[in-house]
């Protein structure tokens, strides 16, 4: 039985055969209507995230499956004061796969060491998302055609920004790849992620405005700077246009740039940008559901 | 106890000096009935200085731990008043309860039924990271 805690926890090899599954269910979806029928989802969310939950269930009903679960963590047993191993043993009896997001780090592994059907890691604080990083993939590789030789720019707040880190960690697997890290010095990436950098020998830049490395990106993945991540208000006010994306600095960039975020974005891209063809941002969310329906059908094969 | 030689036990040899009260509490040789005796100080070619602990019954000792707080020591078997066996130590590859996450924000903290469990990230700078949220130890 396998499980998804970690984005690393699969080899590039694992890798590709989700993202080639997702990409066949995106262009025949109805090939997959009823693959997963009779069978269920349950989404533990511990701390609440619609956008995610609502991903996770989206991709089990397109395949004919149910899901089951709870939102919050006072709607579950744990506002009763049930342990969270206690509550994975009972979980595990009513459904098949469990998607379990908590707002403590290592929350799915600990589910994962007594469950009895596979746990995807649906967000566990500010530690791994690999979900978010397979959707980050499966845009990176529809938009520019493959994974190695990409120069990637990332853009906002990388201190913080776990889908980053995540993401950095992901693509450094593959040949080739060259990370532009563009952020205020306040919100620049962890040392431990840059010494690991390199330590395997991946080139890697850092810079303070988008404008001076544009030209030389294939994809920029935009962040949030938060305003609460700021020392004071004054240096907020000084440093959040520079990381706002509009079309006056995309006219630096390449003709075959792609464009990605997270979600939800609030004003880190200027909306004129949405009509830009470089825009993958609504592509990335789309690609959201098609690869958690291959992720989930790659693990119940394997359960 | 004669601590110069003992029939049947463990020596433990090549502790860092000042560390013996340390290991004894660890290893709860404490709680033990026999004799243990605990050598602070001796003179030591290779170290300089270092701490001895004698246990005069063959106990079995978790080596994990010991190799753990210090992987130096040598681990000496005594029988009929001989080494038997001479065991040196490493750094574990896994701890499960010998240390403890300190990261309020790691699942272990709201989990008190969890094993803490660290596994070795980095063998020359002695690195241990929390299974669960990779925390440094
Ligand atoms: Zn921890």
């Amino acid at each position: 039985m396998r499980h998804l805690i970690n984005i690393t926890d699969f080899s590039t090899g694992e890798i590709e055969s989700i993202l080639d599954l997702a990409d066949q269910m995106l262009s025949h979806p109805e090939k997959y209507r009823e693959s997963q029928r009779g069978r269920i989802l349950a989404t533990l969310f511990f701390e609440p995230s619609t956008r995610t939950r609502l991903s996770f269930e989206s991709a089990m009903l397109s395949m004919g499956g149910s899901v089951l679960g709870f939102a919050t963590a006072d709607s579950s047993s744990t506002s009763k004061g049930e342990s969270l191993t206690d509550t994975i043993h009972t979980v595990s009896c009513y459904c098949d796969i469990i998607a379990m997001r908590h707002p403590k780090e290592g929350a799915p592994l600990a589910g994962s060491l007594i469950s009895e059907v596979p746990v995807i890691n649906a967000g566990d604080g500010g530690h791994n998302h690999p979900t978010q990083t397979l959707t980050d993939l499966m845009t990176i590789r529809r938009e520019k055609g493959r994974l190695d030789r990409l120069t990637v720019g990332m853009c906002g707040d990388l201190k913080f920004g776990r889908t980053v880190h995540s993401l950095i960690g992901a693509m450094s697997r593959y040949e080739g790849v060259d990370f532009v890290l563009i952020s205020p010095p306040e919100l620049r990436v962890p040392d431990y992620v840059t010494s690991r950098l390199r330590a395997e020998g991946i080139p890697y830049t850092e810079a303070e405005s988008m404008e001076s490395v544009m030209d030389r990106l294939d994809v920029l993945y935009m962040t949030r700077v938060q305003r609460e991540r700021f020392f004071n208000e004054a240096d907020y006010i000084r440093l959040k246009d520079t990381y706002i994306l509009d079309t006056d600095k995309l006219r630096f960039a390449r003709d075959d740039l792609s464009i990605l975020h997270p979600l939800p974005r609030v004003n880190e891209i200027s909306v004129k940008v949405d009509a830009d063809p470089r825009a993958a941002y609504f592509k990335q969310v789309k690609n959201g559901r098609y690869v958690r329906m291959a992720l989930i059908t790659k693990l119940l094969e394997q359960a | 106890m004669n601590i110069d030689s003992i029939k049947r036990g463990i020596v433990l040899d090549h502790i860092r000096a000042g560390r013996s009260m340390d290991l004894y509490r660890y290893l709860h040789l404490d709680e033990l009935e026999c004799s243990v005796a605990i050598i602070k100080n001796v003179k030591s070619n290779a170290m300089g200085r270092k701490d001895i602990i004698k246990v005069d019954e063959d106990i079995s000792i978790d080596l994990d731990v010991l190799g753990y707080i210090d992987p130096g020591i040598t681990v000496n078997i005594i029988e009929n008043g001989t080494v038997r066996e001479k065991k040196h130590l490493s750094l574990p590859e896994r701890l499960t309860n010998i240390i403890h996450c300190k990261n309020p924000r790691c699942i272990t903290s709201v989990e008190p039924a969890l094993d803490h469990v660290f596994v070795l990230a980095d063998r020359e700078k002695g690195v241990y990271r929390c299974i669960y949220c990779d925390s440094k130890h």
